[in-house]
């Protein structure tokens, strides 16, 4: 531990502070937590249902197949546009930003698409607890991503405006995670329900 | 030490810079209102919990007149209960089910996860921790008031004219799922499902903003090992929210769905005046399941606060050392993980897989492990203390003696085979009245006779607080005791009445003692809410450290502003608990006091630790001390 005087400033050792991050984005890592456990929750009591027999077995929406591939090229965009952020490439950040959005409305939209054909093949929201659980999962993570599309839209504009660089990476950081950990979750709810249908 | 960070001598000091705009400014909304300053909003989390309190009391009192003098004529609270009289002057029965059903859900949530969490956890921990707020105020704000709105809904629901949610606490479908089934389960349960869901939001609001505090904004050698207890008990509480609440969630979400969308994910086979409802498919038994994986953490969410708020004043009024530090960090710690894993004993009569039940019996019965250290510790700290009986200091002992009365209780019930004898019944209410709910109380007053001084910087009445705490202490003991008996004998819980049924006359004299303790204990509380608004205005003016006590909240100004301390943020050289210790010229050193001004007292080990003091001005968080 050595203090040494270099003109101005002092240069002194400080201790590194355990665990220490920025305060907002480590807040965003406990609301994902939480989100988690609403997910976890609802796909428990998914399991534990099916258990008990009583359960109505129907195809998944072709669609949905569609919307995780979609889903995961804006995950790739998205990271490219953090990419590009860190490297001070603003033009290319405003480019992948837009595709990002864009492409989590066509996720929304293929997601309701999705709705329409189950309709079609029948199986409503009201009704045998299968369907309405494939509604619940699909709609509260419609809901989460609609959440996110409006964080995008904030980030967005900020790029626009040239407040997202190296030296200000927060908010698209926690964009990109957010969008990431919403891109898993979906991929997660798809393989569960192609699991126990 | 893995890292080392280089920093310029001008930086390091960052958070001093903030200290001139804290000031006050800012009219009356900003200040006292939509204030983004912790303290404001623990005071408003405890003056909301305290007039939930009071509710919740009263509502206990009149379920418990019907209880107690089932014969009596009730005709003059007709001004307060108007259309729930019968004519006969009796509570309605479906109205004495509203009564239970909401002083549960009052006391379990509004009183003493919000009330407690909220006023403590928003009032320590940036001020024991050494931080100017909180990670968030802004967010910590929005947690207030969506508990505010939630409280407004809840509120407006016992007016209703078919009355708030009747189901009970744990809210089970089908019985709270169709409005048919009961009137409360009409609009009421609507209302109650409405104001759970912004309850819920304001929780994780709170709890994101703990966790994220604690972990982030820590002063300069605050380390894990040297946070006081308090701020343990309010980490993990504050993790279990996060983990639990969302369960609750989804469990409201999927009852919502049935209740108002037709979905059947609770319902099945049911008939009302012989025409088949159209739901197919559902399981209750699915709600019980969700409901207990929120519903039995929540227990811990309410205890775990005041387990911490016991340990900082017990050690405190001993003028000790917290005996077995790391012991009570650890048993927090497996209190909280086993607290996930032991929901189904609140369902063995569900038919569940008498395996199953074995298992969750086996895990519910390791519990009392991590309880039974902390009581030793407890015990172990006031051993051969110099015991200052603070008012206080009396509640947190009272808090030890229910939290071993009920905790045994505990380990009958968790038994399955027992449980199934005693379940719903009196033995039950008895149990979580004690180890939870007056446990809980108790911790939360204790927190407040403690903080008051920095609160609001006065002092509270000794000579009240002891009147206020024999008479509670013995009022809850008359109230709850007798309670076990009942409930061997096996009366059940929610009846409205048992005049009915000849076994149970043998008791009516004892039911009627219970109802006599409740009331009793009831007024008793009054002379609490006298003497905490009597001395906000009037009380003596508080000392800078009344209690002489070690964590940095006392060092303060007496009403301290926004930003905490005027100055630079005290640097903590010393874990909190240095109480008598041997050499030292008084019997207490607070944790800014770096060794290097206390050689007298040194172990070997902390002469050490004095080179690094004097070089950097703290001590590496890395560096612990060994205690």
């Amino acid at each position: 531990m050595e203090t040494s005087t270099t003109g101005d400033f002092k240069i002194v050792e400080e201790p590194s502070k355990p665990l220490a991050m920025e305060p907002r984005k480590f807040g965003m890592w406990l609301f994902m937590g939480s989100v988690f456990m609403l997910f976890a929750a609802l796909t428990s009591a998914y399991i534990v249902r099916e258990a008990e027999g009583n359960w109505v077995y129907f195809e998944m929406p072709r669609l949905f197949t569609i919307s995780t591939v979609v889903i995961l090229v804006s995950s790739i965009t998205m990271q490219w546009a953090y990419w590009s952020a860190k490297k001070d490439n603003l033009s290319n950040v405003k480019v992948m930003m837009t595709i990002t959005t864009v492409l989590g409305f066509a996720f929304l939209v293929l997601q309701w698409l999705g709705w329409v054909q189950l309709v079609a093949e029948k199986i409503y929201f009201v009704g045998n607890p299968s369907g309405s659980f494939l509604y619940v999962l699909t709609g509260v993570h419609a809901l989460h991503i609609i959440s996110a599309i409006v964080f995008l839209l904030i980030v967005l504009v900020a790029t626009y405006r040239y407040k997202v660089h190296s030296k200000s990476m927060v908010s698209i950081e926690m964009c990109t995670t957010y969008w990431h950990f919403l891109g898993g979750l979906w991929l997660y709810l798809f393989v569960f329900l192609l699991l126990y249908r | 030490m893995a890292t080392i960070d280089i920093h310029p001598q001008t930086s390091t000091h960052h958070h001093d810079d903030h200290a001139h705009e804290h000031e006050h400014h800012g009219n009356f909304w900003t200040n006292y209102v939509f204030s983004e300053d912790h303290k404001v909003i623990a005071k408003q989390f405890l003056i909301t919990g305290m007039a939930w309190a009071l509710i919740g009391g009263v509502l206990s009192v009149l379920f418990r007149l019907q209880l107690g003098f089932p014969d009596a004529d009730l005709s003059w609270l007709k001004p307060i209960l108007g259309g729930w009289l019968t004519p006969e002057g009796k509570i309605d029965p479906e109205f004495y089910l509203a009564l239970v059903t909401m002083h549960g859900t009052i006391m379990v949530f509004f009183v003493l996860t919000a009330g407690l969490s909220g006023t403590f956890s928003n009032f320590l921990i940036p001020l024991q921790i050494g931080a100017r707020d909180m990670a968030s105020g802004f967010m910590n704000m929005l947690s207030y008031w969506f508990f505010f709105l939630s409280s407004v809904i809840m509120f407006v629901s016992l007016f209703l004219s078919t009355g708030p949610a009747s189901g009970g606490w744990v809210i089970y479908p089908p019985l709270s799922a169709l409005p048919q089934a009961m009137q409360g389960s009409g609009l009421g349960m609507t209302l109650w499902l409405v104001a759970m869901a912004i309850f819920i939001a304001s929780s994780l609001l709170g709890s994101i903003n703990y966790i994220s505090t604690v972990i982030n904004m820590r002063t300069q050698g605050m380390s894990f090992t040297r946070l006081p207890l308090t701020i343990w008990a309010f980490f993990f509480t504050a993790i279990i929210g996060i983990l639990s609440f969302p369960v609750l969630f989804a469990a409201a979400l999927l009852l919502i769905f049935d209740r108002s969308f037709g979905t059947s994910f609770y319902l099945s086979d049911i008939y009302i005046g012989g025409e088949a409802l159209p739901n197919q498919g559902g399981s209750p038994i699915l709600f019980q399941h969700l409901f207990w994986f929120l519903g039995h953490p929540e227990v811990y969410i309410v205890l775990l606060p005041a387990l911490g708020i016991t340990s900082e004043i017990i050690a405190t009024n001993s003028r000790k050392p917290i005996f077995g530090y790391k012991a009570m960090v650890g048993s927090m710690l497996f209190i909280a993980i086993l607290s996930f894993v032991v929901w189904a004993h609140h369902m063995f009569v569900t038919g569940m897989n008498p395996f199953l039940g074995s298992i969750f019996t086996l895990l519910t019965l390791i519990i009392a492990v991590p309880s039974a250290v902390k009581i030793f510790n407890y015990v172990t700290t006031l051993w051969k203390g110099n015991i200052r009986f603070t008012s206080a200091m009396l509640f947190s002992i009272g808090l030890v003696s229910f939290f071993l009365t009920g905790g045994i209780t505990g380990i009958f019930l968790g038994n399955s085979a027992v449980d199934i004898q005693l379940h719903d019944t009196y033995f039950v209410v008895a149990h979580f009245h004690l180890v939870m709910g007056s446990a809980s109380f108790f911790g939360m007053v204790a927190g407040v006779y403690h903080w008051f001084p920095k609160m609001f910087g006065r002092m509270m009445d000794e000579r009240l607080g002891y009147v206020h705490f024999w008479f509670t202490f013995l009022g809850v003991y008359l109230v709850f005791f007798p309670m076990h008996y009942i409930g061997i004998a096996g009366f059940p819980r929610r009846y409205y009445s048992w005049t009915n049924f000849e076994t149970f006359s043998g008791f009516a004299d004892l039911n009627m003692l219970v109802s006599v303790a409740a009331i009793f204990t009831l007024f008793a509380q009054f002379i609490f809410l006298f003497n905490f608004i009597y001395s906000i205005f009037r009380g003596k003016a508080a000392p800078a450290n009344p209690w002489e006590s070690n964590t940095l909240e006392w060092t303060t100004p007496r009403n301290p502003g926004h930003g905490n301390w005027p100055g630079e943020i005290p640097t903590v050289y010393r874990w909190p608990y240095d109480y008598s210790k041997p050499g030292a010229k008084e019997d207490f050193i607070p944790q800014h006091i770096p060794y290097s001004e206390t050689p007298e007292s040194n172990l070997p080990h902390e002469n050490e630790l004095i080179k690094l003091e004097l070089n950097n001005g703290s001590i590496n968080g890395e560096n612990k001390t060994h205690h």
